[in-house]
């Protein structure tokens, strides 16, 4: 038999049908990356739970917001863009007066009598109406969370040199899922912080026009 | 006899492969064109609100929840929002059931009691509804929620 080589496959087209692969997964593959904010929903209501305590009217901080989308935040009209800066500056105040019981020593605050005594104490309560339009609520949510996000921020960076809300992406993230340990501290940190501001964002029932 | 002599060398003349590029290119505009980026068969319009005070989720025991108006294809009667969960269109007194027939569903056993209820709605839909549908998830002891949105400013 006379000797025969079998001939060659070319393979230059190789190197299309792979770009051709790539690229058809690029543009299919939706990389899901779902983003939002974290709230908690208060538990049922139950008829024999004992009436809510008496919140003095300053640890209050009511932002209301109607019909058209516009605010009224302690009974002024404000803008979306400044709601963040008077939250900050609630919280933030620090009435108590130094030696009493309550007394904020971290507050950077104006320390205002008439606004709240210390974060632990001040609430945030927001009432929509229902035809407020989804945007306005999630970015006046978001801004609330802002300003919650902001002072814990600042008091991490006081207290261990990192910032709060970043250290917390990196937890969820996995980042130390290998080292319980170093973990559980960063948990343990995150607990204090929270403790010292606690998120008492209270929503109001909506009213029905 | 020359008739049957052969030929010298043997070997098969080579595949012309010129063009295969142009088979390629017309797969790929044949796909790119054939194909429809449709993510959970989504009966309803669903822009988000932008935020950025945001944090991510788990998806492992996540329970979707879509708030809209009716998408295309989809147009009833009515042009106001509705709720969809899982493949069903519920109505606001359905909610408590769907959602927890969907954790029935979709959640492994041990995540079951840490589920997150994700609210992905449109930012054109009415607060009411949305109000309706977190009382419906307060009854059904799903406390915790999350309001998916898209990263950016939210003050513009």
């Amino acid at each position: 038999m006379a000797k025969r080589s079998a001939p060659e496959i070319n393979a230059g087209s190789m190197a299309d049908i792979a770009f051709l692969l790539l690229i058809f997964f690029l543009v299919t593959t939706t990389i899901e990356k779902d983003k939002g904010l974290i709230r908690q929903l208060p538990p049922p209501l139950d008829e024999n739970q004992p009436p809510p305590p008496i919140i003095k009217e300053k640890n209050l901080f009511v932002v209301l917001v109607n019909n058209n989308n516009d605010l009224l935040v302690e009974n002024e009209p404000m803008e979306l863009k400044d709601l963040r800066e008077a939250a900050i500056e609630f919280l933030d105040n620090g009435g108590t007066p130094n030696g009493q019981e309550g007394y904020c020593s971290f507050c950077q605050g104006k320390r205002s009598p008439s606004s709240s005594d210390n974060p632990e104490k001040a609430i945030i309560s927001m009432s929509s109406s229902r035809k407020t339009s989804y945007l306005t609520y999630a970015a006046v949510q978001n801004e609330l969370g802002a300003a919650y996000n902001f002072l814990r921020d600042r008091e991490s960076q006081r207290l261990f040199g990192w910032k709060f809300t970043e250290k917390k992406a990196e937890i969820d993230a996995g980042r130390y899922k290998d080292d319980i340990k170093t973990e559980d501290k960063l948990k343990e940190q995150l607990k204090e912080v929270r403790a010292l501001i606690p998120f008492k964002l209270s929503e109001a029932e909506s009213k029905k026009n | 006899m020359s008739k049957f002599k052969k030929k010298k060398g043997g070997e098969l003349p080579p595949v012309n492969t010129a063009s295969l590029p142009d088979i390629v290119f017309m797969l790929l505009f044949f796909f790119m064109v054939a194909t429809v980026l449709r993510k959970n068969d989504l009966k309803v319009l669903n822009q988000l609100p932008p935020a950025d005070q945001v944090e991510k989720l788990d998806k492992t025991k996540t329970v979707y929840v879509y708030i809209g108006k009716p998408g295309e294809g989809y147009k009833g009667k009515s042009t106001e929002s509705i709720i969809q969960i899982g493949e069903k269109i519920v109505s606001v007194e359905e909610v408590k059931s769907a959602v927890l027939e969907e954790r029935e569903l979709k959640i492994r056993d041990e995540l079951k009691d840490y589920v997150t209820v994700a609210l992905k709605i449109d930012e054109n839909a009415e607060y009411g509804l949305v109000y309706d549908v977190k009382q419906e998830l307060r009854e059904a002891n799903l406390p915790k929620i999350i309001y998916i949105t898209t990263p950016s400013s939210a003050v513009e």
